[in-house]
């Protein structure tokens, strides 16, 4: 299994290459960094020792690719390409426009981006399941009809108004936890427990609906039909042989987002103020500091990456015909 | 007047002329019309159609632009053309876009919001409401307000019942022809729900439309019956507005996602080996990268590529119309992979099935199989993934306008509205109208778009027929 592990990731690193690629593409070619300058700098204060004065104290007036003036390695080595893109490999972001550690910000803001994703991955996955499986067990019944246009319902609400929504009712009319903020230690939960609240909800109709059309494909196989004629209850089925089946693509959907939890939620951190990487990404979008979007894209697609690699093993775990070969 | 074609209208016209050319197309091939009948089969599917149909007219119309003529010529007597840019849409709701307050006020209200210093007409000064400048200002006291909103809404109500009574006439009458039977049975029988297209479920809707419509439109020449925003513009103005941006971003996005799909999805399949690695090897690249942070890298880029180029855009109607553009581009750039995959894996299938071994062996070239054998057989999988995008996408454009990424700030859509209004719920009173209007005409659009693709996908998709059909031959049973 390690062998097949350090495969999968050797096969990733090409991904890897590729995502950087098109992020060095994005950031350095279809706009040169003097563009990027004179946007920053805005139209009044435009003038070329400006504009190099900005590329020279973010490391942008190297060549893009190829360095001739430079020795030896120098003329690889010296270049936007290998000091931005190439060290993202080794983790290395830089600093931020506001000249902060590009690294040291995403570690310290993990813990309350985690605080946040966490929970709701977790209890939004018992109550999709939860939900969908009342449906799929009372299926082509009002019950099963409601829900599915409940669902339907909900999911076609933007999360915007589940947010704003949210907090108008609960903070603002009920008050019974704050509007937004963020403390850590233990007085966090005073702080989460909207968002997570949040969070799940407005996750039940897309969620619930894709889990029913899981569990109801399960259901027309054919060893169902087999432990329904051995007199097996409903109850039973559902649970005991659907539920165990069907794990596999809600593996497939689940295990794949894990890592992508320490990215955080961009929408409810932001909305909430929670100091976690979802609201540090909006505001470098905001900001228009390319370093950091430029990192969180990198780190984003490692993540994923990493996901991947974890579906295909948790595939081992739930399904024994599935061997590493 | 002087039409001015934007870009994201001549290819939204594209896209009209490319449905209707489609829909020409399969009447004549049965096969193609037979699953499309199954959606006008479905109840909720007919209704959302309806619906749909209402938003998109609004869009359409709010498509055509011109740039109206000024009443004073030039030196040389030329006519002079404003540098504005309107659309047929507000050409026919002229008084809403005209009739501009200061600032809020409620929905149907006759005075602002906010306390304002008015001189009275004794010459003293007071701080009082002021009343608005459009609001309900035909009114010579305020205290007939009740009265005059009922009055109209009656009305309304009136003239929508005619306007209904004479569409299901029609309806039935052109029913009962083709059929060649006499319109009152053919009546009865589309109220007793007989008919195979729900016309009785669509009738009723068109009604519902009808009944909210006209009277909104009667009320709406004496008053805002949606409020007005901070800078005074009517809320009912800017939700009708905002239905074309979300129409474009749902639209375009899958005209631009389409080709590579489908192009990509079924070279890699058909063609296997270092096509199948390299497309493979493309979608996995974008797709490891989280949507969003794409997006906003892209969008943010040409950000910069529009503000160090002012000169490529004249205007500043064209400059958000290029974003709204580009928007639907690199959205479209970056949700083709999941098509392409399902294409991919369909194609492999096909390919080794014996219709297609057997071309081969005749000498079909492989760009003919593709097109006459392949193509028409993952259609059904386009289709829905076309249909089913269109929600999405209409959800995620608020989002998007939300974190800064979006349309342009000028460009009247629902994640702008949504901005907006949003900090206004602290207010005392609270500024709701505005978030409302938003809410519900968002969530009646992505509502019927998700019902009408729920519709599709049932009549599309050979797994659920098989069911359905499976089902009947076991309550036959």
């Amino acid at each position: 299994m390690t062998a097949y592990i350090v495969r999968r990731l050797l096969y990733a690193l090409p991904i890897l290459v590729g995502v950087n690629l098109i992020t060095f593409a994005l950031f350095f070619v279809v706009n040169t960094p003097d563009d990027m300058a004179r946007m920053q700098l805005g139209a009044k204060r435009v003038t070329p020792e400006a504009i190099e004065k900005w590329k020279a104290e973010r490391g942008y007036d190297r060549p893009l690719l190829w360095n001739g003036s430079a020795a030896g390695a120098g003329k690889l080595t010296d270049t936007i390409f290998f000091q931005k893109s190439v060290r993202l490999f080794a983790f290395d972001f830089g600093n931020a426009d506001d000249g902060r550690n590009i690294r040291h910000e995403i570690v310290s803001r993990m813990v309350p981006s985690l605080a946040l994703a966490i929970p709701v991955f977790l209890i939004g996955i018992a109550v999709n399941v939860t939900f969908a499986m009342l449906m799929a067990f009372f299926r082509a019944t009002y019950i099963d009809f409601w829900g599915v246009v409940l669902a339907v319902s909900m999911m076609s609400i933007s999360t915007l108004f589940y947010i704003i929504g949210g907090q108008y009712l609960v903070s603002k009319v009920w008050s019974l936890v704050p509007i937004s903020g963020y403390q850590p230690g233990l007085d966090s939960a005073r702080f989460v427990l909207l968002p997570v609240l949040i969070g799940v909800v407005s996750g039940i109709g897309g969620g619930a609906r894709w889990y029913r059309t899981v569990f109801l494909e399960e259901m027309g196989r054919d060893y169902v039909r087999t432990a329904r004629a051995k007199g097996l209850a409903e109850t039973a089925v559902l649970f005991r042989h659907v539920l165990k089946n069907a794990m596999i693509p809600i593996l497939t959907g689940a295990v794949v987002v894990i890592p992508l939890l320490f990215m955080g939620s961009l929408l409810a951190e932001s909305f909430f103020g929670i100091p976690g990487l979802g609201s540090y990404t909006i505001d470098a979008i905001q900001a228009q500091d390319f370093a950091v979007v430029r990192s969180m894209v990198f780190l984003g697609s490692f993540l994923y990456i990493v996901g991947l690699v974890l579906t295909d093993i948790s595939y081992t775990l739930v399904d024994p015909r599935v061997r590493f070969e | 007047m002087m039409p001015v074609v934007l870009w994201t209208d001549a290819l939204l016209w594209l896209l009209v002329a490319g449905v209707a050319g489609y829909a020409l197309y399969a009447r004549k091939r049965p096969h193609l019309r037979a699953p499309w009948r199954r959606v006008t089969r479905s109840t909720a599917g007919m209704i959302s159609a309806v619906v749909l149909a209402a938003f998109v007219a609004v869009g359409l119309l709010d498509s055509l632009h011109y740039r109206p003529a000024l009443e004073k010529n030039d030196a040389e007597g030329r006519t002079v053309y404003a540098v504005e840019v309107r659309s047929a849409l507000d050409a026919l709701i002229e008084p809403l876009r005209v009739r501009t307050e200061k600032t809020y006020s409620a929905p149907l209200a006759t005075r602002a919001y906010a306390k304002e210093t008015v001189d009275l007409a004794d010459g003293t000064v007071a701080r009082e409401f002021p009343r608005l400048r459009n609001g309900g200002a035909h009114l010579a006291s305020e205290d007939a307000r009740g009265r005059d909103v009922l009055l109209r809404a009656a009305l309304g109500l009136a003239a929508a019942g005619v306007a209904w009574i004479a569409i299901a006439c029609a309806v039935v009458w052109r029913l009962a022809r083709t059929r060649g039977t006499g319109f009152g049975s053919m009546w009865g029988s589309v109220w007793r729900a007989e008919t195979e297209v729900p016309w009785a479920a669509m009738l009723v809707t068109v009604g519902c439309m009808f009944g909210l419509a006209f009277p909104v439109a009667f009320l709406s020449t004496g008053y805002h019956v949606l409020g007005t925003d901070k800078v005074g513009q009517d809320v009912l103005y800017l939700s009708l507005k905002s239905i074309r941006t979300a129409l474009v971003i749902g639209g375009l996005t899958t005209l631009v996602m389409l080709p590579f799909a489908v192009l990509l999805g079924i070279s890699a399949g058909y063609f296997k080996g270092w096509v199948d690695d390299a497309i493979q090897y493309l979608y996995t690249t974008l797709n490891s990268i989280p949507a969003v942070l794409l997006i906003a890298a892209a969008v943010l880029m040409m950000q910069v590529y529009i503000d160090s180029r002012p000169e490529l855009f004249p205007t500043a109607a064209q400059r958000a119309d290029l974003r709204l553009l580009f928007l639907a581009i690199i959205l479209g750039l970056t949700s083709w992979t999941g098509l392409a995959r399902l294409l991919r894996g369909e194609t492999l299938k096909l390919r080794e099935l014996e219709y297609i071994q057997a071309a081969r062996a005749f000498g079909v070239g492989d760009g003919r199989i593709i097109t006459r054998h392949i193509l028409p057989n993952v259609m059904h999988l386009v289709m829905i993934a076309l249909v089913m995008d269109f929600s999405g996408l209409v959800l995620a454009e608020a989002v998007l306008s939300y974190v800064g990424v979006g349309v342009d700030p000028t460009m009247t859509s629902f994640g702008t509205m949504i901005n907006s209004a949003r900090l206004e719920l602290a207010r005392e009173p609270m500024v709701w109208w505005a978030l409302a209007a938003a809410f519900a005409f968002m969530f009646t659009l992505v509502l019927a778009a998700n019902l009408f693709a729920d519709a599709v996908r049932d009549a599309f998709d050979p797994r659920t027929r098989v069911g359905v059909r499976g089902a009947a031959a076991g309550r036959a049973a």
